[in-house]
């Protein structure tokens, strides 16, 4: 650490450029900074409160995920995948048990397919939850956060209840899922679903249509269909832009074109159009659970054909799943030996950090707080 | 009452007068901002369905004692590049005009330090001091968040105080005084006598709720709390001007927002709520002297706490404006709607003088 004394930090100071005409200075937004929620690095160029140049200094917990999928069996690495974007690890442990299941052509039994699908969707809305209520809080309102934490706490319980996990679940496994779902956990969603369109239908007056909040958001952070493009978005954001690219009907997987759902989306690009997409899809999260519970087949949870070393034929498979930030795939490339060649995860925050620089030119500090936290960032989901 | 409390403090002993204001008002202005935070966490553990604190005494009273001693007891850090003497002035420079403005506040029709005739004023003049001593805390800690939040302040403070000082001279022009006692005096009696609604029924104000209503946000705005906290925006700010302060530097600060708050919906209650006056006309008038001092005394801190409630209510309840939102409030919504009110008060009150 480096520490000045009195004069030599004056001189410090008094080496800047004080009072010239074009006088920008630099704010360093984080490592750690409350609107960040993690270690995520913004250097601002700011002239006066608005923002001349924006850049996203990332790898503060960059922690190899990559390399370490290299160096390990895939049974081995496939705990890693939920702590990627902890948020979502249903849906990162689904994408790689289904790379791994597409590469050794393993059947997964219906009856698993739907327990993903109900435990994802059930995954989603409590990462639209988190999302939601930090968004929130980062716009002063420091309310909302407690109601979101109080139905998250709810699925979560559920969750604890099926695999023991409440954050960095590791349920589902190569063939299925580690354990069936019980009555109390079905008869646990069903009661959560009308329950929770209470709450977004009281989500929806008190906060949603509050005329501060819809200032604050209305216009703020215009992300085009082009730059959507450019720097490969996904998820919430590409569908707040008006392109209805959702991977579970994109490209289907597991189950998902067994049930009835529609992708929302939005077309005015801004940060209120990629909120009103999250809100919605926590709408069809319900429609969807409410669906493959009453469909829900009988049969085994876990292929019993499983062998116990599971070998990986040389190829390169991919995989990928719609999780709450977006797209998120794995591409799995194995040579036979134990241990893959090469693993590829393809993160959706990355890509969507990188739109900030872009869009918080010429922002004002508190609009780029309030277009960051439309991003919904999971920082070790960037860095991996 | 006035008169036997006269006998005891009055011109006899002018000098225990002044040291019984002086403890009570510090007592009460010191207590008050520990306690108002402790309502504060409640009422915010209230809107957020949780218990708030409950550790330190039952129900967690004992809990602003507990932080008093331990800002007391913190390190007091001066950071390497400040301007040191601005920077211990600040803090101080906070908290005493916020104190000076009790000296003219009435609690009661004896309970009041001193009768001045610009009394209004006095309480104006040094609210806005607060605005100078932020801005030096801003700038002497050198820190950008500091600086960032102090050019906040004064932008935001300026384009505040305009309509509220509207709204005051409206006031000012039906009441015909600027001594808050007198203010009070006028609005005796039964509680459509307030300014609230007096200005209603006699013609010479129709807009007076309008009025409370501007005069209510600028407060909210001067006092820079929620949804115009701009000034300390914790997501975006950390702690805006008081970033770099620790122990009672900081201590003082968020004690004087609490008593800048107190002032403000005292100022509130006086002008437009009737002050110490219950408002049930001559129904309380069997009463001996002494117990309807009390329950005047009663009334005016159930109104200036219905106040402070809505006060913390609002925080807890909306998000924070931005900052153009917050100045075209003012100047595209308020101020005209001020200045509209001031013209039509001004007429309805002179114009019966031309015939």
């Amino acid at each position: 650490m480096l520490l000045l004394n009195k004069q030599e930090a004056l001189a410090r100071v008094a080496s800047h450029n004080v009072g010239g005409p074009n006088e920008t200075f630099v704010l360093n937004l984080g490592p750690q900074h409350p609107a960040t929620h993690g270690v995520l690095r913004l250097k601002l160029t700011m002239d006066g409160e608005f923002i001349r140049k924006a850049e996203c200094v990332v790898g503060y917990i960059h922690r190899m995920h990559e390399k370490m999928g290299e160096n390990r069996t895939c049974a081995q690495f496939l705990p890693n995948t939920s702590r990627l974007d902890y948020l979502s690890a249903m849906q990162y442990t689904h994408a790689w048990c289904g790379a791994v299941e597409r590469a050794t052509k393993l059947e997964v039994p219906q009856r698993a397919e739907y327990i993903r699908v109900v435990t994802s969707e059930l995954n989603r809305i409590a990462s639209h939850l988190v999302g939601w209520g930090a968004w929130v809080m980062d716009l002063g309102g420091l309310t909302p956060i407690l109601y979101a934490f109080d139905d998250r706490e709810k699925i979560l319980d559920l969750l604890e209840g099926i695999c023991g996990a409440r954050l960095t679940f590791c349920y589902y496994r190569f063939g299925g899922v580690v354990n069936d779902i019980d009555d109390a956990f079905i008869q646990g969603t069903k009661a959560f679903v009308p329950y929770m369109r209470e709450r977004l239908k009281m989500y929806r007056a008190f906060v949603t249509d509050n005329v501060i909040l819809r200032k604050r958001l209305e216009g703020i952070g215009i992300i085009d269909q082009d730059m959507c493009r450019r720097y490969g978005a996904c998820g919430p954001v590409i569908r707040g832009s008006g392109i209805a690219n959702d991977t579970r009907k994109t490209e289907p997987y597991s189950v998902y074109q067994d049930f009835d759902f529609e992708i929302p989306v939005y077309d005015q690009c801004d940060s209120m159009a990629r909120y009103l997409v999250r809100m919605d899809e926590m709408e069809q999260s319900l429609r969807i659970i409410e669906q493959a519970l009453a469909k829900l087949p009988e049969g085994p949870f876990i292929n019993p054909k499983v062998p116990k070393f599971l070998k990986v034929p040389a190829g390169d498979t991919t995989y990928a799943t719609e999780a709450g930030r977006g797209r998120f795939m794995v591409r799995l490339v194995t040579d036979g030996t134990d241990t893959p060649y090469r693993v590829k995860l393809r993160t959706p925050c990355l890509a969507n950090l990188s739109l900030a620089e872009e869009v918080c030119e010429g922002m004002m500090l508190a609009d780029a707080i309030a277009f960051l936290g439309s991003l919904d960032l999971v920082i070790p989901d960037i860095d991996r | 009452m006035s008169a036997s409390i006269d006998f005891l403090l009055g011109p006899a002993w002018p000098w225990v007068r002044v040291l019984l204001f002086l403890g009570g008002t510090a007592a009460f202005a010191g207590l008050n901002a520990a306690y108002l935070v402790w309502c504060e966490r409640k009422i915010a553990a209230y809107v957020q369905r949780r218990p708030g604190p409950m550790e330190v005494g039952p129900q967690g009273l004992i809990q602003p004692i507990a932080d008093a001693v331990k800002l007391l007891c913190k390190q007091l850090l001066t950071p390497p590049a400040v301007d040191t003497i601005l920077y211990r002035i600040a803090p101080v420079a906070m908290i005493i005009p916020a104190l000076m403005c009790f000296v003219v506040l009435p609690y009661g029709d004896a309970l009041m330090p001193t009768r001045i005739d610009l009394g209004l004023l006095v309480v104006f003049a040094f609210s806005a001091i607060n605005v100078i001593s932020l801005m030096l805390a801003g700038w002497s800690s050198n820190n950008k968040y500091a600086i960032i939040s102090s050019a906040r302040v004064v932008s935001q403070n300026v384009a505040y105080e305009i309509p509220m000082l509207l709204t005051i001279v409206t006031l000012i022009l039906v009441t015909g005084t600027t001594e808050l006692g007198t203010i009070v005096g006028q609005q005796g009696g039964w509680f459509w006598n307030w300014n609230i609604l007096r200005g209603i029924w006699t013609l010479a104000n129709p807009l007076v709720p309008v009025s409370f209503l501007i005069f209510f946000i600028c407060m909210l705005a001067e006092t820079n709390r929620a949804p115009f906290d701009l000034a300390e925006a914790e997501s975006e700010l950390v702690a805006g001007s008081f970033t770099e302060y620790s122990s009672m530097g900081f201590g003082l600060f968020f004690m004087a927002e609490y008593v800048n708050i107190v002032v403000g919906c005292s100022l509130a209650t006086v002008l437009f709520l009737g002050g110490w006056h219950t408002g049930l006309g001559n129904l309380l008038d069997f009463l001996p002297a002494w117990a309807s001092a009390l329950v005047g005394l009663g009334a005016f801190f159930v109104k200036l706490y219905a106040l402070i409630f809505v006060v913390m209510w609002i925080r807890w309840t909306f998000p924070r404006t931005q900052f153009y939102g917050l100045l075209n409030l003012s100047w595209k919504i308020l101020i005209p709607v001020a200045l509209f009110t001031l013209l039509l008060s001004s007429v309805l009150v002179k114009l019966p003088n031309l015939f």
